[in-house]
């Protein structure tokens, strides 16, 4: 999203002279070549889910996302977003706060620290956790002692997916607030409100928009895990399965198509997500344009 | 200068709070890799990371990362181009699309992927007509990845082409020079920090990448076993150390990437 402001702020209107175009021939193929790629890469994995989801009827198909072990998966990952988002969420305000209103040492390092889960893969992310909670990892026998069970157990997949979606809502708050200044906000301490109340009244009215935009994104991640999390699972089915996991498991068994009935509801969330993102960029382009107007 | 005092509160709090929170979920799990690793020595660390079968799926790994991460170069710059300059319609769904391997559960990507390659896919069938294994080989591998780095070029080099002065163009095109001299000489050079940059994304994201791959590439050791599918194998085995001395190796080598990613975005900012 900082991308987006970015852009906003600096494209200007693009000239349309014959200079800038290459002729008609040309374009004509490089358009074709792009669609095929496009079209090869992006539109024949969806059109795929939706054939082989309904290919047995819908009868099946309604069967497949209805199945008890299938409920039990969404409603883990509903769950398990449930609890990474709003925590990343407190965390990307906490962390945006601090880097983009205060001068402080440490601060360059502190800002790559947040990016440092995008760079790990996503089996890593697992088994470090595999490591500390493990039975034979760092408090795996202090763990087994006390009955309480990380791996293989909902509270590893929590982990993990927080782990994953880590940097997201912070990765866009932090430009944005820093863009943003802090003038209005010592306006507000000045004339008299306490710091909730600048929060609240102030600062959150201007990123509601990119706090937004992390949060499906960090959503759509976290709903989506595959990797991180198959590692701390343990693939329990109706127990430590989510979504992705269940549509593994039905594909493995050879049930394309209950696997791809789940896989397309996977689909649905991913076009939402891309929906709302677009809806997001539209409202922020228009704010910008609206404020770069009234000055 | 006399520094001016902040008055804006909660410094100690958000940033008590974003130490905390950064400490327990990513910096001391992440420290438990190299503390795994210290009791295991040299030597057995040595052995495990340059197995035979450990350096057939680096190879792999980077080889099929570093392919995708050129189709994704070649085709991402025609895509952000075409969607640049010029005009039809449908154009905004387009770019929208884009993203779809950012939202799409890689899982997803993976099953719908080897259903088009498997050899009675809808692409599979014909590939498996000239003799030619697509999915459970490189091949499948190959794309798998390439799907999950698309947007990763065009999303870097987008902003860049929407950037560059019509002038220049104009210019180059006034002293002569056509359009693919254009395109070349000036538009290129201009394009290649971010170009890099983008190229360097998806090749680190490629690496590190399971869901998408595990349901194409077959899983055979020595032929089609990615590094991360290594881990997991090493993990099932309970040789947790074996495990933990390969996700070094990946995770030392994914910096090394990021580092070069950061230098790359700041060139790009600065031309």
């Amino acid at each position: 999203m900082a991308q987006v402001v970015l852009n906003v702020l600096t494209s200007r209107k693009y000239h349309k002279t014959a200079i800038r175009q290459e002729s008609p021939f040309v374009r004509n193929i490089l358009m074709a070549v792009v669609f095929i790629f496009l079209g090869l890469f992006l539109l024949m994995p969806v059109a795929v889910i939706l054939f082989t989801a309904f290919q047995k009827g819908l009868g099946e198909y309604w069967h497949a996302i209805t199945m008890p072990d299938t409920l039990a998966a969404i409603r883990l990952t509903l769950i398990t977003a449930a609890v990474a988002v709003p925590l990343n969420l407190v965390f990307g305000i906490a962390a945006s706060w601090a880097i983009a209103k205060f001068e402080f040492r440490g601060r360059k390092i502190l800002t790559t620290f947040i990016d440092l889960p995008f760079s790990v893969s996503p089996v890593i992310s697992g088994l470090i956790y595999i490591l500390l909670f493990g039975a034979q990892g760092t408090f795996g026998p202090w763990l087994a002692e006390h009955d309480i069970k990380i791996i293989f157990a909902v509270p590893g997949i929590i982990l993990a997916t927080i782990f994953v979606t880590f940097p997201f809502i912070a990765k866009e708050l932090i430009p944005l607030m820093e863009s943003q200044g802090k003038d209005e906000e010592i306006s507000a301490i000045m004339l008299g409100a306490n710091g909730w109340q600048t929060f609240f009244r102030v600062t959150l009215p201007n990123i509601k928009w990119g706090l937004l935009y992390g949060v499906i994104l960090c959503n759509a991640r976290a709903m989506g895990e595959f990797g991180a999390v198959s590692v701390v699972s343990g693939h329990i089915r109706g127990l430590t399965n989510t979504v992705p996991l269940h549509v593994e498991i039905l594909y493995n068994e050879y049930n394309f198509t209950a696997a791809f009935a789940v896989a397309s509801l996977l689909m649905v969330l991913a076009f939402v997500t891309l929906g709302i993102k677009q809806f997001i960029e539209w409202r922020l382009q228009r704010q910008l344009t609206g404020e770069n107007n009234g000055n | 200068m006399k520094k001016r005092r902040n008055i804006i509160p909660g410094f100690h709090l958000s940033l008590g709070f974003t130490w905390a929170y950064l400490g327990l979920i990513v910096l001391i799990p992440l420290t438990m890799l190299f503390v795994n690793s210290s009791t295991m020595g040299w030597e057995a660390f040595f052995e495990a990371v340059t197995s035979r079968r450990a350096l057939a799926a680096y190879r792999l790994s980077f080889g099929a990362s570093a392919i995708a991460a050129v189709i994704n170069a070649v085709f991402g710059l025609l895509t952000a181009w075409v969607l640049v300059r010029y005009s039809f319609p449908g154009k905004k769904f387009v770019s929208a699309m884009i993203d779809l391997p950012f939202a799409l559960p890689t899982a997803v990507a993976g099953i719908a992927l080897t259903a088009i390659y498997a050899p009675n896919g809808w692409i599979g069938q014909f590939m498996a007509q000239f003799g030619i294994k697509t999915a459970f080989s490189p091949i499948g591998i190959t794309i798998a990845l390439t799907f999950i780095g698309l947007p990763f070029v065009v999303r870097t080099v987008e902003p860049v082409l929407e950037d560059i002065d019509a002038e220049i163009e104009e210019a180059a095109f006034s002293l002569g020079a056509n359009r693919w001299q254009i395109f070349q000489k000036i538009i290129l050079p201009l394009l290649m920090p971010s170009l890099l940059a983008g190229t360097a994304m998806a090749f680190a994201r490629a690496v590190g990448e399971y869901g998408s791959v595990v349901f194409i590439s077959g899983n055979m050791p020595m032929k089609t076993e990615i590094v991360p599918l290594l881990i997991i194998t090493k993990l099932e085995q309970y040789d947790y150390q074996g495990a933990t001395a390969i996700a070094i190796v990946m995770l030392l080598i994914s910096f090394v990437i990021l580092l070069s990613v950061n230098a790359l975005s700041k060139w790009s900012l600065k031309s």
